[in-house]
């Protein structure tokens, strides 16, 4: 989901892009994937009523997330525009198949629950984008940060979403139970509506606080 | 008459009972993306209606013969290179890269298909057509129709995996057309400022989803109207 679009390669200009600090800052919070770019949806919906599948899919993705940065950043050169989308998903479908089998192999409890949406990484728009915005402009260094930092967001917003669905509609977290054994466990939190509900409600939450933020800003200055 | 009957479940099943989008949130992007008006939301849900159909033709295809455990093409190469009959050829780690390589063309034949024939379409699409590829719900359906042929005891036909993938089009077609309905009436509502845009369309979808819950156990329902009809 890209709200934006592949964009079209620019000129020399593009390759004075953001440094790698800058690349690893905005992609925790500014530029958070999931709250402020919209991206990468169907697992931050599917894979949140625990806090158990929701990291290792966060892991899944931070794994193909930057193998791929770092493969699309050494090939930058190689790459011709019409192509390029094409290239990309061959080679996060790679990588993929590779963090999947993995799976299998070592968690298989955890990769049966996850099903089909481990495979689905490969049409996540987040890989998609990073790699045509960063990966396919800059250098190793800047794509690896960037990746790093996008990975990180992606957990960060994964988590807050796992913590909601997982307390309200399980009273646990990570598995272990957090409220009394009492607490009645709202079923919707667990099945697909709650998830477009927390999501929903989190977003307008984040977008309160950040102009909160900027109005009292505005006010101080 | 049986296999209508399963048909029909399975139709049933991937555009009702556990709709793509409301209950498996495959292809949420355009979902939230193309929904502002009812005549591109229709559009757009006629047309990944079509590149599912396409790519579930294809990649049942490519899957029954070459790519699942036993197939009949590799064993055949792997016989006529001298190996042994009795070790089964698994090309099965292979299946997801042919399988977006086989999205990412054909999505690329509809777009210059659409562009030729339609062009009104074409440009009320704009960048969400070639986005296509990267929508989820074509490449599930290729994941589910897998899952259907990795046993070799009970294995999909064509018409099963048709009828899966038409399925789930349809009722993509049907919740992006909802969704898109509810949001013009939105427009003219007073939405809480910070609610404005996607995080109020979650909330509808949502709501949908819960709608859509209640079709849970239909199917019972229709395999008992069927039998009694067919019998």
């Amino acid at each position: 989901m890209s709200q934006e679009g592949p964009t079209v390669l620019e000129g020399p200009t593009a390759l004075e892009g953001p440094t790698a600090l800058e690349r690893f800052i905005n992609g925790v919070l500014p530029e958070n994937p999931v709250y402020r770019q919209l991206l990468g949806m169907c697992p931050v919906l599917a894979v949140t009523n625990g806090m158990k599948p929701a990291m290792t899919m966060a892991a899944a993705t931070a794994f193909v997330l930057i193998c791929a940065n770092i493969m699309i950043s050494v090939m930058r050169g190689l790459l011709k525009p019409h192509l390029r989308i094409l290239v990309f998903t061959l080679t996060i479908a790679t990588f993929v198949t590779i963090a999947d089998r993995f799976l299998a192999a070592y968690v298989y409890e955890m990769s049966k629950q996850l099903g089909p949406y481990v495979p689905l990484i490969i049409v996540n728009c987040l890989i998609i984008s990073r790699c045509e915005i960063c990966a396919s402009k800059q250098s190793i260094t800047v794509a690896l940060a960037d990746a790093v930092g996008m990975s990180l967001g992606f957990a960060l917003a994964l988590a807050s979403i796992a913590t909601v669905r997982e307390i309200l509609g399980s009273g646990s977290w990570f598995g272990l139970a957090v409220l009394p054994g009492s607490w009645p466990g709202w079923g919707i939190m667990v099945l697909p509506p709650g998830a477009f509900l927390t999501l929903g409600l989190l977003l307008g939450m984040a977008e309160w606080a950040s102009r909160r933020r900027a109005a009292k800003l505005r006010g101080s200055g | 008459m049986e296999t209508v009957t399963s048909l029909i479940l399975i139709f049933i099943g991937a555009a009702l009972i556990n709709n793509f989008v409301l209950h498996y949130f495959v292809g949420i992007c355009p979902f939230l993306g193309v929904s502002r008006r009812v005549d591109t939301a229709f559009g757009m849900g006629c047309a990944v209606t079509f590149v599912i159909s396409i790519a579930a033709l294809l990649n049942w295809t490519f899957t029954y013969f070459i790519l699942r455990p036993g197939a009949v093409v590799p064993a055949w190469v792997w016989q006529t290179a001298g190996g042994d009959p009795a070790t089964q050829v698994d090309l099965s780690v292979l299946s997801y890269i042919i399988y977006i390589f086989v999205i990412a063309s054909s999505v690329q034949f509809v777009e210059m298909y659409v562009r030729k024939f339609f062009p009104p379409l074409y440009r009320s699409f704009g960048v969400f057509l070639p986005l296509i590829t990267t929508n989820c719900a074509i490449l599930f359906a290729c994941l589910e129709i897998m899952k259907h042929l990795q046993d070799p005891t009970k294995l999909w036909g064509l018409h099963e995996a048709l009828a899966l993938a038409l399925g789930g089009g349809v009722g993509f077609t049907l919740a992006i057309s909802l969704m898109a309905g509810i949001r013009e009436e939105l427009d003219l509502c007073d939405v809480p400022g910070p609610l404005k845009g996607a995080g109020i369309a979650l909330i509808v979808a949502g709501i949908l989803a819960m709608a859509f819950m209640g079709f849970m156990g239909v199917d019972k329902g229709v395999a008992g109207a069927l039998g009694s009809l067919l019998r």
